[in-house]
């Protein structure tokens, strides 16, 4: 049977990083026990982030290694999609601009959802080559211990037969309801149970149960483990379970409690990625997946492992971050508290989804014109050239807006403009090749901006019609990783 | 080349309401206000009127989207009444359509009404609108200040000339507003400031602060219009005013979809005025204008439009204004009734109340801001954005100006 694997990956956390002193010195009036978990860092959504956006950044962020090629299918694992029916993978394909040859779908309903795409995919990857992108925006109640312990991210892997990075040794599923937290349909906060009851009854048994019937099947020893991916909080509950199996507890991997939080669905990838980043040729990688069960992946690093280094992944997003201390900024973005914003924020912002449907390529795979007399690029494309020197009338062909760098031509701080997150940042991005358009700035704080200074594109919410309950997506400005300051 | 309608057309009655909060009066109250002083101004009465034109930019905050609010408010004859809506030109493009048909003949008396009663929306500042159901997919829900403040980043960077020292530049243009304002009874702010207040002022949209920025008001203002022959007829022989020049430019993409544009200026402002200039046969702005009456929607577009209508040179609009070129007592007086920022803006009115102010001090009856032996005068609207706009150009000036 044909060797199938890890072929590329790439993450996004968010660059907002809310220390967690700040979180526990709000609630101190309260709940002053808290402060003995204020350490380290979370990371959070922007306000116009969600889990489609972050699933979006964290394929791009991966193409850098290159290494694209076409894929047959596209998975997209999440408990909180912003649609519960409108197909998110299938937006995420579109912003993409993938082929619409493509089977998609959203797996979600646990925490397991991950692992559980990422099986899948590998299970067809003889035959084809997947995305498999896992991506958690996380809600929690104000006070909450998940307050402090969660986080926001994504992460994307690519699946297949060819240049493998890291190679599918086998897999074993235990389903098993123990119900260690929920969350209803229609609600957006967990209901969790007591952590010991979830350590003994969850972790210590699950885990070695499918893990004893994975050794098994796949001849490896629990000795032979270098890395183990368990995504908990808890160090002791890894360590734990760890000593439990037989495995080494330096083989535990970081489970970025310090600069980013547990991602849910997202996590064990994300913890996996980070694996990856520093793992050796032959060495042996077991990814667990938990939830209602478990899921146990087990890895072993090829030759091609030292390629890795071309794909952007979590050890450049945990860097990039920021750290915030105001906690109400984090409330109102997660939509914890409900801010006035006057009555200018009454503006009806309805998408009219006939027009949205006819520019689609337009708007969520961001491609312009380019004219084939004058090679001026454009954004929109339209009928008549926009070059006046130029304006021959039918001469516009697709031009790809994504992975263009812009200058800033002009910007303004707008204290006016509605925004839920003010100021409202935008201005004129002129393009390489003479196109240029007024674009919002995204990831920039005030007194940032400067004309001259270089940007790159990203997709994100434009705005939110709560009047339906919709969301509508564009691309925005934001620095370029690396030359920001 | 067309010969234009240089002389064509004579205004022959003008009419403006107090600009401000008007709490007290709806939309079609204002229009009368108005409406009253022009009829007693041309000596004329309702049934003369032939044909009317209505300028209302924001219909869905005050009246109602077609023209019969105009016919019904001042109950004129059934005469061909056209509402006309083009951004904050649209007080000015009233009058052009009126002056249009008097000048091809179609009528010999007609009405331009413009008026905005924007006070009832509930909040400061213009209110949002949608751009339609494609740019809304895209465009940034942007604001007038946010858009008019990109002028300062890039001719601070073009020009080299920090931001600090724009804004210098900038305050005098709004304390020279003020200043002006507090002259003129029918202003919606008569209160002096100081430099230091202003550029202490909060800030609205980077580097734009508060008084940076005009507000909005409510207000009317029309003109009847005939020709000369028949203004003569009316008795009109001293200081009869005539319209030299309307000209229209609107951005046709260039500006926000290609590079070429470097956002220091506006580009139709340009256009529009060399034209007018030309219908009007001005050779040299700067001498043959007494008075300027130009949008200053923000202060920044009252700087740039001084070059833009080169009357100075590019990059030295700061140091003009800061010279006093511009004010009361310099030489090409510049929003002498206190222009928007201080007279007011209701958008539909704006256009007109320019060209009210430039007839009245032709008239001799500005009160305590006349200026001495004014000839003719130009007015400037901008509407939309800088890189997406409608510029108007309308000069008038004493019919015996040759």
């Amino acid at each position: 049977m044909k060797e199938t694997g890890i072929t590329g990956f790439g993450a996004y956390i968010p660059r907002r990083r809310l220390s967690r002193s700040a979180i526990a010195e709000a609630h101190s009036w309260a709940i002053p026990g808290l402060k003995a978990r204020g350490k380290g860092e979370r990371s959070f959504c922007g306000h116009d982030e969600d889990v489609i956006t972050m699933a979006v950044a964290a394929v791009r962020s991966g193409q850098s290694g290159g290494g694209a090629g076409p894929v047959a299918s596209l998975l997209l694992a999440s408990t909180t999609l912003p649609f519960a029916d409108r197909q998110n993978a299938t937006l995420v394909g579109e912003a993409l601009g993938l082929s619409e040859d493509l089977h998609t779908a959203d797996i979600c309903g646990s925490m397991r959802a991950g692992t559980s795409a990422l099986i899948q995919a590998l299970n067809n990857a003889s035959d084809q080559s997947s995305l498999v992108v896992a991506a958690e925006q996380r809600y929690s109640k104000p006070g909450s211990v998940q307050e402090l312990t969660t986080g926001d991210g994504a992460a994307a892997l690519r699946v297949g037969s060819e240049n493998i990075l890291a190679r599918f040794i086998g897999c074993h599923t235990v389903s098993r309801d123990l119900v260690d937290h929920y969350r209803s349909a229609g609600s957006n906060v967990d209901y969790s149970l007591e952590e010991r009851w979830i350590r003994d009854e969850g972790y210590l048994k699950i885990i070695p149960d499918a893990l004893t019937r994975l050794f098994e099947k796949t001849g490896v020893a629990a000795a032979d483990i270098n890395h183990l991916v368990i995504p908990v909080v808890a160090a002791r509950t890894a360590q734990a379970v760890a000593k439990k199996c037989g495995i080494d507890v330096a083989a535990i991997a970081d489970n970025l409690q310090g600069r980013c939080g547990d991602a849910g669905a997202a996590q064990g990838l994300l913890m996996l990625i980070n694996t990856l980043e520093s793992a050796q040729a032959g060495e042996k990688i077991l990814l667990l997946g938990f939830g209602q069960g478990c899921d146990a992946l087990l890895f072993e690093a090829t030759e091609g492992i030292a390629g890795g280094s071309a794909f952007r992944g979590v050890q450049a997003e945990l860097e990039k971050g920021t750290v915030e201390t105001n906690y109400m900024r984090f409330l109102s973005y997660s939509g914890a508290i409900a801010m006035d914003w006057g009555i200018r924020a009454e503006r009806d912002t309805r998408t009219a989804l006939s027009a949205f449907y006819r520019n689609r390529e337009t708007f969520t795979a961001f491609v312009g014109g380019r004219c084939t007399v004058c090679e001026t690029v454009q954004f929109p494309k339209t009928g008549i050239c926009v070059n006046p020197d130029c304006n021959t009338p039918g001469t516009q062909v697709a031009e790809s807006f994504r992975d263009k760098l812009g200058t800033i031509k002009s910007f303004t701080e707008d204290w006016l403009a509605h925004s839920v997150s003010p100021p409202f940042m935008y201005g004129a991005v002129a393009f390489e090749g003479k196109g240029s358009l007024i674009m919002e700035f995204a990831d920039f704080d005030p007194g940032q901006l400067q004309v001259g200074d270089s940007v790159s594109m990203t997709f994100r919410i434009k705005d939110k019609d709560k009047l339906r309950d919709f969301r509508r997506y564009f691309w925005k400005a934001v620095p370029v990783i690396g030359k920001g300051r | 080349m067309a010969s234009g309608i240089k002389d064509k057309v004579a205004i022959v009655g003008m009419g403006c309401s107090r600009f401000g909060e008007r709490w007290d009066c709806n939309a079609e109250d204002l229009m009368l206000e108005a409406y009253w002083e022009c009829l007693e101004d041309a000596g004329i009465e309702t049934p003369e009127i032939e044909a009317a034109w209505l300028g209302l930019c924001y219909d869905e905050h005050s009246m109602s989207k077609s023209a019969i609010s105009l016919p019904q408010a001042l109950r004129l004859a059934n005469v061909p009444v056209t509402r006309v809506e083009n951004l904050c030109a649209t007080g000015s493009e009233a009058l052009r359509g009126a002056v249009y048909a008097v000048a091809a003949g179609a009528c010999d008396i007609a009405l331009a009404m413009g008026v905005e009663k924007l006070k009832d929306t509930g909040f400061g500042g213009l209110p949002g609108r949608s751009m339609g159901t494609f740019d809304d997919l895209w465009l940034p829900g942007v604001t007038a200040p946010g858009s008019f403040a990109q002028i300062c980043t890039a001719y601070s960077e073009k020009h080299g000339i920090s931001i600090d020292e724009l804004k210098q530049a900038m305050a005098h243009v709004s304390w020279k507003s003020h200043e002006n304002g507090a002259r003129n009874p029918k202003a919606h702010l008569r209160n002096r400031v100081t430099k230091e207040q202003i550029l202490k002022a909060p800030m609205i949209a980077y580097p734009l602060g508060m008084f940076d920025c005009c507000g909005v008001s409510d207000g009317a203002a029309c003109a009847i219009v005939t020709t000369p022959e028949r203004a003569r007829e009316m008795g009109r022989e001293h200081n009869l005013v005539s319209v030299k020049s309307m000209q229209l430019a609107l951005s046709n993409g260039a500006e926000m979809f290609y590079d070429s544009w470097d956002g220091t200026s506006a580009l139709t402002a340009g256009i529009a005025s060399k034209k007018a200039y030309q219908e009007a046969g001005i050779s040299d702005p700067a001498a043959e204008l007494d008075l300027v009456e130009v949008h200053d929607c923000f202060s920044i577009t009252e700087l740039i439009t001084m070059e833009d209508l080169g009357l100075s040179e590019r990059g030295s609009a700061p140091k003009d204004i800061m010279e006093g070129r511009y004010d009361s007592d310099g030489a090409i007086p510049c929003n002498i009734d206190g222009g928007l920022k201080c007279f007011g803006h209701p958008l539909g009115a704006t256009g007109l109340r320019m060209v009210y102010e430039i007839y009245q001090q032709i008239h001799g009856r500005a009160g305590d801001r006349q200026l001495a032996d004014v000839r003719q005068g130009l007015t400037h609207n901008l509407g939309g954005f800088p890189n997406r706009n409608v510029c108007s150009i309308a000069i008038v000036g004493r019919y015996d100006l040759h």
